[in-house]
């Protein structure tokens, strides 16, 4: 691909505070313009002539031997070009995975969960293809049903793979198990006698749905080198790739992918959906491909959180010192591993929260069932931790007879604290702090809703509904904090790379930028440019598609982007500023002593020295040469947990974030309204505050959704999903969420880009377990499950 | 079957349509403006939200025959809409003109070229855009991030400040609760919306004072 890497020592610089449009300022999105006028392309808007509409069939049953597939009247139907089924598969490669390799491309023998693809059709019509795909005659034989941990591992339980011979087979308890992480440090028995007071809990947590706007669709077109160019939104291109070219028969190089739109993604589009399937037909037809799944497809198209079971026990002393911790996590991964594995590590090793607990006995699990396959979303294990360990700590709290928030400051963890792992938190950890900020904003005014023209009833809980002007109304407060983890941990080599061009056009030095990070909506773009005019001194940024003629950026997940591959454009910059000084220093070096000698920046367009002094115009270094380089960047490595003790140093960086949550609660009808959530948290460094400001308000909203409205529900009897649409999943609208105030902290972590810390995640946390608080303060119920639903606080579920 | 109707001020005609199709397909698949989103096609996100002889419906919820001989403004048609009403002293109908050739210079192209990125200043990425106040103002206050519900929202925000141009927060809640976004938690939104109604109070201070 012509890159070129390059070794050399960048020269000593203070770069980059003079640039505008530079890291700290909250410029703009580059791709603003094209979002608010309609014009920005995203993966369902691709279009191309002569397309066909590609359409999957999918299981109407969770478990089931597939008796026979008939193709024979939709492929009889006028438009309809393409019927396939797993036996038309191309290489002897059929299955994909983004850890173990275990989803069929399409269905073969047996389905494993409702709505697995079985058969794909393509025609000129996306209703044609619709109505042909209902023509398909499958027969099944329904297989008994593993739905939970008790049926997943009764004796003699129906096995959801058979035959495993993936890397966690030889370490975990039962075939029926993913994978098993236990961390074991201290000795929790023997500290449990020294507590004075010890809680317990059971929590349940709900599926949640990523429920990004932009359907899972793309467009995939058949080259005549024979093979094909994919149109897609995706978190990462690279690993989609990694996935497709094998069971379509092609080498990489063949399956070239470039990123469209992407409406939001949030872990949802972190597994393959819908890619394999348009390449399969695009190369059957000969024809370019489009498919758009549609609300209630998307739904069985991705994968979801997984729902979990969590077991606590808490001890302190008397003045509220924690003594030790026991839990059990127990995931249900669904019918496919997808992210599993690693969900399964993050919800071990930050199962303590952020406090300091020296003696612990943990264990996470995932389950294979027959449920809808679960992996990647927003906080990614960490989240149903923090809902149960934040609900210990109020237990706890009140059985203490203490402030809850001064027993979690009591226990705080600090930089130098050790986790559970062994591993130092070798960085800023303002737990403390961070609980103090939210704790001292003043409370929102009572009865807000009241004025003298009467109750404002969208103010109240019910809304527009009119089903209370104030009666039964009670207020409650509640507190949360979290830590999750920046990066992917474990021992995985999470590099990026960015190729960063300088040179002069129309009269003016530019510096492009191209990486194959997927801007999913978070503003990496943004970032990308204010770094480049930071290192380069430039003013013009081009940022380029993201595609894969460029090496990884890895996934736009774990919060990891604008540390990694905001990391690998810093990094490119510096090498490309430090050959654009080579050219200056071989062209007119011999006229300044400076050149040689002094401090050298990029500013302004101009090679400029430590004391200011101008040497020249970037414009007259390059001419017309254009300096290049593209280079791969990695953080810190980290190492694998020890499988029986969990003991590693995992992870490379912690977020932190701390929520109040001030509810109003209808308690004779069960509406929560949740009136304020505030927010404090440390970024390390705000790259572009206006950004910062808008992750942390979209995270928090998220885990107020798993609070109180939204969750999959699938019935236990026949593990189908019962409300696959946005009638029937609700999230949040504008009514339902609240003010959002924010206390945005900056200790910098010395080990990361510009001491920035990866801020995406943490603030879905700790928001969930801040809202539950609140309503329990409000109603004085247990409320040991999220999301609450009104029957929980009626008394009448 | 055969629609005509107006889109963005211009007559257009459809053909070969079927009758199961919706207003949101013939737009996106069929004129080439697929600005109007397609998150749910069921009515509950409020993405597609356009005018229908100016009042804002959800396109996934009209039968592509329902709109014949009526007029359309899409997201497309957005600015030229509020610069038509600015001028015209309000345009409630939705039949303020945009030539078709600028209809359609919005279709989606795979091979699209690169981003160029602003400075930060107002305006961002294209500097010969000419945007209504509400699409600047939602791109000055952050309200953008994967934009798939910005031009529904749009629709209905411009559409509530042409009626209601000094809206409280809790107007701004009600009259946007049909439009879902999942990434920003609606602060920005709200912001944004605001700044479009001071911004439009200001102007018209000024030109009050002329």
């Amino acid at each position: 691909m012509g890159s070129t890497r390059t070794t050399g020592v960048p020269t000593k610089l203070t770069q980059g505070s003079q640039t505008k449009g530079g890291i700290g300022e909250s410029t703009l999105r580059p791709d603003g313009t094209l979002k608010v006028t309609g014009e920005f392309a995203y993966s369902s808007d691709m279009w191309h002539e002569d397309m066909l509409w590609g359409q999957t069939l999918r299981s109407t049953v969770a478990h089931a031997e597939i008796v026979s597939i008939d193709t024979s009247e939709a492929l009889a139907q006028s438009g309809v070009y393409a019927v396939l089924t797993y036996d038309d598969l191309p290489a002897e490669m059929k299955k994909y995975g983004l850890e173990l390799q275990d989803t069929p491309v399409l269905a073969h023998g047996k389905v494993r969960h409702h709505g697995e693809p079985v058969a794909l059709v393509a025609a000129d019509h996306p209703e044609t293809a619709r109505r042909a795909a209902a023509k398909i005659k499958i027969e099944y034989r329904e297989l008994p049903l593993v739905t939970d941990e008790a049926s997943a591992t009764a004796p003699g339980a129906v096995l959801v793979h058979e035959g495993r011979d993936d890397e966690y087979i030889k370490h975990v308890p039962h075939p029926n198990i993913v994978h098993r992480q236990p961390i074991i440090r201290g000795d929790a028995d023997e500290a449990a006698k020294k507590a004075d007071v010890v809680v317990r809990g059971e929590y349940t947590f709900g599926m949640q749905d990523q429920a990004f706007l932009g359907p899972e669709s793309g467009l995939a077109v058949p080259a005549e080198d024979g093979g094909v160019d994919l149109y897609v939104a995706t978190q990462w291109l690279h690993s989609d790739l990694e996935q497709i070219a094998p069971v379509l028969g092609l080498p990489e190089e063949k399956v070239r992918m470039t990123l469209s739109g992407v409406g939001g993604a949030f872990g949802g589009r972190e597994d393959i959906s819908m890619q394999i399937h348009a390449c399969l037909l695009a190369l059957r037809t000969g024809k370019p491909v489009k498919i758009v799944y549609n609300r209630f497809e998307s739904f069985f198209g991705h994968v979801h959180r997984h729902p979990a079971k969590l077991y606590y026990e808490h001890g302190a002393t008397r003045d509220g010192k924690l003594t030790h911790m026991r839990c059990r996590i127990v995931l249900d991964g669904g019918a496919y591993a997808s992210a599993s594995p690693a969900v399964v590590g993050n919800a071990s090793s930050l199962s303590v929260g952020p406090y300091v607990i020296d003696d612990v006995d943990i264990e996470a699990i995932a389950l294979y069932t027959n449920n809808p396959p679960c992996g990647a979303m927003r906080g990614f294990g960490a989240v149903q931790a923090c809902f149960a360990y934040e609900a210990q700590m109020d237990k706890l709290a009140a059985k203490l007879g203490m402030d809850p928030v001064e027993l979690r400051q009591l226990n705080a963890m600090e930089q130098g604290t050790l986790l559970p792992t062994g591993q130092v938190v070798d960085s800023p950890a303002p737990v403390a702090e961070i609980l103090r900020r939210v704790k001292s904003r003043p409370l929102p005014p009572e009865r807000q809703w009241e004025s003298s023209e009467g109750a404002d009833v969208r103010q109240l809980p019910g809304g527009l509904s009119n089903t209370t002007h104030g009666e039964g109304v009670v207020r409650g407060v509640g507190y949360a904090v979290g830590i999750k983890n920046v990066g992917f941990s474990e021992g995985f080599d999470d590099y990026s790379t960015a190729k960063v061009r300088m040179e002069v056009i129309n009269g003016e030095p530019v510096a492009t930028v191209h990486t194959a990070m997927a801007e999913v909506g978070q503003g990496g773009v943004t970032v990308h440019a204010q770094i480049a005019r930071t290192e380069l001194g430039v003013t013009q940024v081009t940022i380029h598609p993201a595609d894969t003629q460029v090496g990884s950026a890895g996934s736009s997940s774990a919060s990891r982007q604008t540390y990694v591959t905001g990391g690998a454009v810093k990094n490119s910059c510096e090498l490309v500023r430090e050959k654009v000084l080579e050219l200056g220093r071989r062209k007119f070096g011999t006229y300044h002593p400076a050149w040689a000698t002094a401090e050298l920046r990029l500013e302004g367009g101009k090679v400029v020295t430590d004391g200011g002094e101008v040497l020249g115009d970037l414009v007259d270094v390059l001419e017309d040469e254009s300096v290049e380089v593209e280079a791969e960047w990695r953080h810190r490595p980290t190492e694998p947990f020890d499988l029986r003790t969990g003991q590693g140093n995992g992870h490379v960086q912690y977020s932190f974030a701390a929520h109040r949550a001030v509810v109003e609660v209808d308690t004779e009808l069960g509406l929560v309204k949740v009136i304020e959530l505030a927010c404090a948290q440390d970024v390390g460094k705000a790259l572009n505050p206006l950004s910062v400001l808008g992750q942390i308000q979209g995270g928090t909203t998220q885990g107020l959704g798993v609070a109180v409205m939204e969750e999959i529900i699938v019935d236990p009897k026949t593990a189908k999903v019962k409300n696959p649409s946005f009638t029937d999943y609700l999230i949040p609208t504008i009514l339902d969420t609240p003010t959002i105030p924010v206390d945005v902290l900056e200790l910098a972590d010395e080990h990361a880009p510009y001491g920035l810390r990866g801020i995406g995640e943490a603030p879905t946390l700790s928001s969930t377990p801040a809202v539950l608080a609140a309503i329990r303060n409000a109603t004085g119920l247990e409320l040991n499950r999220t999301p609450v639903r009104p029957e929980h606080l009626t008394g009448t579920a | 079957m055969r629609v005509n109707f107006t889109v963005n001020g211009r007559q257009q005609e459809a053909d070969d349509v079927w009758e199961g199709e919706s207003l949101l397909y013939v737009l996106r698949e069929r004129m080439g403006l697929p600005g109007s989103k397609n998150a749910c096609e069921q009515g509950e996100c409020g993405s597609c939200t356009v005018r229908l002889d100016g009042v804002p419906v959800c396109a996934c919820l009209v039968a592509a025959g329902q709109v014949e001989g009526r007029e359309v403004v899409t997201v497309e048609g957005l600015a030229d809409f509020a610069k038509q009403r600015a001028e015209h002293g309000g345009c409630a109908s939705g039949a303020c003109g945009t030539p078709l050739q600028e209809a359609q210079r919005w279709r989606a192209d795979p091979a699209k070229g690169a981003m160029d990125s602003g400075t930060g200043e107002v305006g961002g990425g294209n500097p010969d855009a000419t945007l209504s106040p509400i699409q600047q103002a939602f791109i000055d206050a952050g309200a953008v991030q994967c934009g798939f519900c910005t031009p529904g929202l749009l629709i209905a925000a411009d559409e509530m400040l042409e009626h209601n141009p000094q809206p409280t927060d809790a107007d701004i809640r009600e009259a946007l609760s049909g439009n879902l976004c999942r990434c920003t938690g609606y602060e920005k939104i709200l912001d944004a919306v605001r700044l479009a109604a001071a911004r439009q109070d200001r102007q018209g201070l000024q030109e009050g004072a002329v």
